[in-house]
């Protein structure tokens, strides 16, 4: 990794500049002791003002005990009033002077916080903390006075920005610093239609909640300044919504071809109308949760690789569940297609009996590692991780499946087995055994989809039932037996919805989707893309 | 002299299936009206509930049966017609409370007063009058089939195509009577009935009346279904279940002989949904759910299929099953059971129950027809 | 790990306990039968099977102390498994063939509905658990959790006080059933009242088991950046919640910016979420596991022993079934027989300690007292309490904010009647 000399000299400097700042400021280096009478009333109102007077005392321990406020790590006592933090190591320290504690007193209670004091930590976290040396801290900073529009956090802001070199801070900060000038009252006429202008560029939702809020109380000749940028704002944001929607569907999108993409196999390639696949990637989930169960006990520091763990095992689980399900039950009714419909559907409640008796039947915990939680902005588009990820990983998955069914022995004989099983036979192929591996292989696929709609559904026993019947519609949509349609077919449907939604309402939008797939399905009796030839009319 | 003739042509049994829906008709009455509760040959009232619930399950098994059994036409959406029929039944007896509802409204039912509605929404229009509201119980079933299998059978979509997109058909409608929007009561649905025709829906004798209006209908069921399938007509729809490419070619409008029979179906199950509703005393958008639909499709398949009086007997014995299953200690393992059996009839029994019990006798004959020869 | 084998084992060996307990010498006579109606299969397992095990928890503890009126009391246990004419037919089944005294079940609107006929007919008592929409007062049900006055109200006040952030701008979001749909009524008529603008109130209804929840917040968060303090009143469902949750962590939304008051989210929701991003969200019951006193920690300490589980939590309806579960017993002792129709009588007035040191009383409609508690959602899946009443909030079996039912009340103990009009002074209309 190289860092750009540049870079380097500026932070060197600015940290010189840090250092010499400190002692020149003449800090007190205490909190005065009504923080602690304050606290120790115990009562919201009385709470906020210790953090007032604690975020103005200027005392350098200020910003821990902050956050350690913020945490419920803030302890108190009364008569006489008191209070110590603990950092996250568990040691302790005085909240006025900022010492460490050896041994606190017994009878201590928690300082309560709520969602009023936590906005007024954070906001005043954001005052204290926008020279801090850590970027990611000067732009929670940032955020936090955007948002407390704290007149007195200007001239820190002017600082801060003055020294800013990370790009994203300075949009933050500029952004900060405009809704600061247009709702404080001193800032003079160019001054506030600089703000604008920069507000305008930033073009988020802030941006315009800001403008929307200066509006009615701006003096005349601002507002329709003020106005054309709330329209440019609206149309930039219109033109985004579209995005905006079009990147909601393909993540629905790619997670119903997940769910469905093992049906794919399982249905469209063999004929199995396997009523049991739902289960399948009930399975993959629950293995997900028993990964993270035995990560969290043993080995915490691992978390973050509970799910590429999780993948294979859940593959294999649901691919043996599903080779036993084959063997046992499907391998005497080929032929019989409408049969498999019931017998899979008996499997599929004795599957999800089986893990409500076991794991209970309650929801189960499945965390989101770090990678797959929160979001970040493109163009203004917020882009969840945890939907792009599963976007990827379905691509992934699809590609892998291809390549499975086109480039391998098995894919081959795979292929061979379901168009003429005969012939296959004759050939030397070993039908049972080709027809166990792409059941297990089907199976294994909704394991594996299992591991990624952990990630953002519940993991009860009835997860299956409710991917069960979107599966069916994708594959019969996309025409059976046909990779391709079944990928066509999911983003269409998931787009179709994203769009209808808005208008129609989520359940009248979903209503119509089947309405027009019932209707569709008139105009293409086989589907998208269906198979043709001879094979087909069986 | 017809009786007799009809008796002839039916098979032992089905003689034995009619035989029992009579004994039914006048044992279940005496044993619940007649019979001193303290008899052992008493019929307690929840026990003729129950035999009502599975009665009109038999027609929907009956109906069912006649499309897949007889046509091929795996229907994973009959429930839809069912709940159609219950909702239109439903409707009948919300509109008999009158003032008698919590509010005291003259016009609308409770859920309506609720939600602030001030006036009757179309659709409930007429159904204060039992003849509308019968006319509808097998009419807006029969229209929704007619439209859907006219589109459907039209454009030859069969197989799991149409298995699907009649799923699909009953998950919409699920959705859709969901929303409280439409007017239909929502999740709650209709329910807390007083009165049908005059006599109150909870009356002992009421409830026997409407048990014996059942079974009737299930005879009645049967009788058409079985005079189809016995005429040419009905030939026709085993040589299209068996392949319909050669009956086409051979000059027979398939789509025709399907869409009538679908139709006919949906009627018919529209009418079980009916007698359903006021026996159970509720009818809710759950009615809907695919799996009701696939439960249904489960019953014939477990009674044996293409048989009619298997289908009957399949919804009964499934059923029944559910009912002692789902108390007391057995109950947290109950969809074991019935998952299990599920499996166990497929691959052990594809002929069903009925098929079963056919062999069985089939084995008995040909182990007793040597001695009688000797 | 808390894998439910363990569970199983739990409850078996809590049989293996309650049949040893039966030893403790009762007077005369086979055992008094309680009915247990809890789905344990479909859909509602998930909410409803925790309730039939601490239905057998208190029917234990209560054999061990030496039953009621020197009898045993025995649980029969029926599956309607999600099914709403089952639950019909399984409460007929528990009432005639069981000769249960009563029954403690249902936890959707519709099964209740689905059993009253039943209960009205075999005239049988049946204690209901849940948080429901209110406009019902039924001489053979007792309504044991919260009408919207005690949960919904309240919580908005909140939300509108200094303490809850001042909201100037809400978001009413529910499944699309009868609850959420009368919840909401309930409160957009209460917040017009109150000054609020019809154009700051956006109302949005889903199906149930909606899992796709990207448009949604992306429109709540939408509808909160017009300038105001902007609220979500979540009466979303049990299944669709955690998506929700999930979502709204993932595009950041913040309780310090629009809070989500959830009215049907308690600490069995959470325990399947990572609450983590979702600190400072809010949740108003009538109980919170996190409320310190002797008696809720007594219960959380026996419940988790009866179930093998030292993490299992404790949750809002649970409080409900114990507190309607000793009201039920003292009543029967003060009728001094188990008969059905004099206890029904001699409910009203019966008082029962709460789990939140407080002392719950029977009313006339069959609702009964509570405390309203507001609770903030912390990173261990537990709640804060930040507010509650003073004192305990009377049930309302009949909104005041209701067109249809501001002159109604339920009056079983002097009217003998469930919707007596106090204006025209008749009962029915």
């Amino acid at each position: 990794m190289t860092v750009s000399p540049l870079r380097w000299l500026c932070a060197c400097g600015l940290w010189l500049i840090l250092a010499v700042a400190q002692p020149l400021q003449a800090q007190p280096a205490t909190i005065p002791a009504d923080a602690a009478t304050r606290l120790a009333e115990d009562g919201f109102s009385a709470t906020e003002a210790a953090i007032g007077l604690i975020a103005a005392s200027g005392a350098p321990h200020a910003v821990a005990a902050l956050e350690a406020m913020a945490d419920r790590r803030l302890l108190f006592w009364k008569d006489p009033a008191r209070a110590i933090w603990r950092d996250a190591a568990g040691a302790s320290f005085d909240l006025l002077t900022g010492e460490a504690v050896a041994s606190p007193p017994a009878g201590a209670s928690l300082v309560r916080v709520n969602n009023r004091l936590r906005g007024a930590i954070q906001a005043a976290l954001g005052t204290l903390t926008l020279l801090s040396p850590d970027p990611q801290r000067r732009l929670r900073a940032a955020e936090a006075v955007l948002r407390s529009r704290d007149q007195a956090a200007l001239a820190d802001v002017e600082t801060a920005l003055a020294r800013e070199t990370v790009a994203r801070v300075r949009v933050a900060l500029l952004e900060a610093r405009a809704a600061l000038i247009l709702t404080g009252t001193t800032a003079d006429r160019p001054t506030r239609e600089g703000a604008i202008a920069t507000l305008v560029d930033v073009a988020d939702t802030t941006a315009l909640t800001v403008l929307r809020q200066v509006l009615p109380t701006a003096d005349a000749t601002l507002k329709p300044v003020i106005e054309a940028g709330i329209a440019s704002i609206e149309r930039t944001m219109a033109i985004r919504d579209v995005a905006q929607t079009v990147w909601f569907g393909l993540s629905l999108g790619s997670v119903l071809l997940l769910a469905a993409i093992g049906l794919a196999i399982t249905f469209g390639v063999m004929g199995v109308i396997n009523m049991a696949h739902g289960e399948m990637v009930m399975i993959g989930a629950y293995v997900t949760f028993v990964v993270q169960e035995v990560i969290r006990t043993h080995a915490p520091h691992l978390f973050d690789w509970s799910l590429p763990i999780a993948i294979p095992l859940a593959f294999v689980c649901a691919g043996a569940v599903g080779i036993a399900i084959e063997r046992g039950i499907i391998r005497f009714l080929y032929g019989r297609p409408l049969e498999t419909l019931l017998a899979t559907f008996g499997v599929s409640l004795v599957l999800q009996q089986a893990i409500r008796t076991w794991f209970g039947p309650t929801n189960r915990e499945v965390g989101a590692p770090s990678y797959m939680s929160g979001f970040f902005e493109v163009w203004g588009l917020q882009i969840t991780y945890g939907r792009l990820w599963i976007l990827v990983f379905t691509l992934v998955v699809f590609a892998c499946l291809l390549l499975v069914l086109r480039a391998t022995p098995l894919g081959l004989q795979m292929r061979a087995v379901t168009q003429n099983r005969r012939m296959a036979s004759a050939m030397g192929i070993r039908t049972r055994f080709v027809d166990a591996m792409t059941f297990g292989l089907g199976s294994g696929i909704a394991g594996i989809a299992g591991v990624a709609l952990s990630q953002i559904d519940n993991v009860s026993p009835n997860l299956g039932q409710s991917y069960i019947i979107d599966s069916f519609m994708v594959v019969v949509f996309g025409g059976v037996g046909n990779l391709w349609g079944t990928l066509v077919a999911a983003f269409t449907l998931g787009i179709a919805n994203k769009v209808l939604e808005p208008f129609a309402g989520a359940v009248l939008g979903k209503i119509l989707i089947l309405i027009l797939l019932i209707l569709f399905i008139q105009k293409r009796p086989r589907g998208l893309f269906a198979l043709k030839g001879r094979a087909v009319e069986q | 002299m017809i009786t007799l003739r009809l008796m002839r042509a039916l098979a032992g049994r089905e003689q034995v299936f009619l035989a029992l829906l009579a004994a039914l008709i006048v044992l279940v009455p005496v044993g619940n009206l007649v019979m001193p509760p303290d008899s052992v040959l008493h019929i307690p009232t929840g026990t003729v509930v129950l035999l009502g619930k599975y009665v009109c399950y038999a027609i929907l098994a009956i109906a069912l049966d006649l499309v897949w059994g007889y046509c091929g036409i795996l229907s994973l959406g009959h429930g839809a017609f069912f709940a159609l029929g219950g909702y239109a039944m439903g409707m009948y007896l919300m509109r008999q409370i009158g003032t008698r509802g919590v509010y005291g409204h003259p016009v609308l039912p409770d859920f309506m007063v609720f939600l602030n509605w001030k006036e009757l929404p179309v659709t409930w229009w007429g159904f204060d009058w039992f003849g509308y509201a019968m006319l509808m119980v097998v009419l807006v079933p029969g229209v929704l089939a007619f439209v859907f299998g006219w589109l459907a059978f039209r454009s030859r979509v069969t197989g799991v195509y149409l298995s699907i997109i009649t799923q699909a058909l009953t998950y919409a409608l699920l959705l859709a009577f969901f929303r409280n929007d439409m007017g239909f009561g929502g999740n709650n649905g209709l329910t807390d009935f007083k009165d049908i025709l005059g006599f109150p829906v909870q009356a002992q004798s009421t409830r026997v009346g409407l048990f014996v209006l059942s079974v009737a209908t299930l005879a009645a069921t049967f009788g058409l279904a079985r005079w189809l399938v016995g005429s040419t007509y009905g030939k026709v729809l085993v040589a299209i279940r068996d392949a319909e490419s050669r009956t086409r070619f051979l000059g027979y409008r398939v789509e025709h002989h399907k869409l009538l029979v679908f139709t006919l179906s949906a009627m018919l199950a529209g009418i079980a949904g009916a007698l359903y509703v006021p026996q159970v005393g509720i009818i809710n958008p759950s009615e809907f759910a695919p799996t009701n639909s696939i439960e249904a499709v489960v019953w014939v398949a477990v009674g044996g299929r293409g048989t009619l009086v298997g289908a009957a007997l399949g919804a009964v014995v499934v059923n029944a099953l559910k009912t002692v299953f789902t108390t007391g200690a057995l109950a947290p393992y109950w969809l074991f059971a019935l998952g299990g059996l599920f499996v166990l009839v497929t691959l052990a029994l594809p002929q069903g129950i009925l098929g079963l019990l056919e062999r069985r006798r089939a084995a008995k004959s040909t182990a007793v027809s040597p001695k009688a020869a000797e | 790990m808390s894998l439910s084998r363990r569970h199983f084992l739990g409850t078996a060996a809590a049989g293996a306990a309650s049949l040893a307990a039966s030893r403790v010498s009762f007077a005369q006579g086979a055992p008094i039968k309680i009915g247990i109606l809890h789905s344990l299969s479909g859909t509602m397992a998930i909410s409803e099977t925790t309730l039939k095990d601490v239905m057998l928890m208190l029917i234990e503890d209560q054999n061990r102390k030496g039953g009621v009126l020197g009898r045993r009391l025995e649980a029969v246990v029926a599956d309607p498994a999600s099914n709403w004419p089952l639950f019909a037919e399984k409460a007929r089944e528990l009432i005639s063939r069981d000769q249960v005294s009563a029954v403690f079940g249902c936890w959707t609107s519709v099964s209740r509905k689905s059993v009253l006929p039943v209960f009205k007919e075999l005239n049988n008592i049946l204690f209901y658990p849940v948080q429901y929409e209110g406009e019902e007062s039924e001489r053979n049900v007792f309504y044991t959790g919260a009408a919207p006055n005690q949960q919904a109200i309240p919580a908005v006040d909140y939300l509108m006080s200094k303490d809850g952030g001042e909201a100037k701008r809400w978001v009413l979001a529910g499944t699309d059933y009868v609850y959420p749909r009368t919840t909401n009524k309930i409160l957009e008529a209460y917040l017009l009242s109150k000054g609020v603008a019809p154009a700051d109130i956006m109302i949005n209804y889903t199906p149930f088991g909606h899992s796709d929840w990207q448009t949604i917040v992306a429109d709540i968060k939408r509808f909160g950046s017009a300038g105001k303090k902007t609220a979500v009143v979540s009466t979303i469902n049990g299944d669709a919640n955690v998506p929700f949750y999930k979502e709204l962590g993932n595009q950041g939304i913040k309780a310090t910016d629009i809070p989500v008051v959830a009215f049907s989210v308690g600490e069995e929701e959470l325990a399947g979420i990572d609450t983590k991003p979702l600190v400072g969200h809010l949740a108003a019951w009538n109980y919170f596991q996190s409320v310190k006193n002797p008696a809720n920690e007594a219960f959380i300490k026996r419940w988790q022993e009866f179930t093998r589980n030292p993490r299992r939590v404790t949750n809002d309806p649970m409080e409900a079934h114990y507190i309607g579960f000793n009201m039920w017993v003292k009543a029967v002792e003060k009728a001094g027989t188990f008969d059905p129709d004099k206890v029904i009588d001699a409910l009203p007035g019966i008082t029962a300690p709460n789990l939140t040191g407080g002392v719950s009383e029977m009313l006339p409609n069959h609702h009964i007292t509570k405390p309203v508690l507001i609770g903030e959602v912390r990173d261990d899946g537990q709640f804060d309490v930040v507010w509650q009443t003073s004192g305990l909030v009377p049930g309302d079996a009949w909104s005041k904010h209701l067109e249809g039912s501001k002159d109604l009340i339920g009056d079983w103990v002097t009217r003998k009647c469930g919707n007596f009009n106090t204006v025209t002074n008749r009962c029915g209309s």
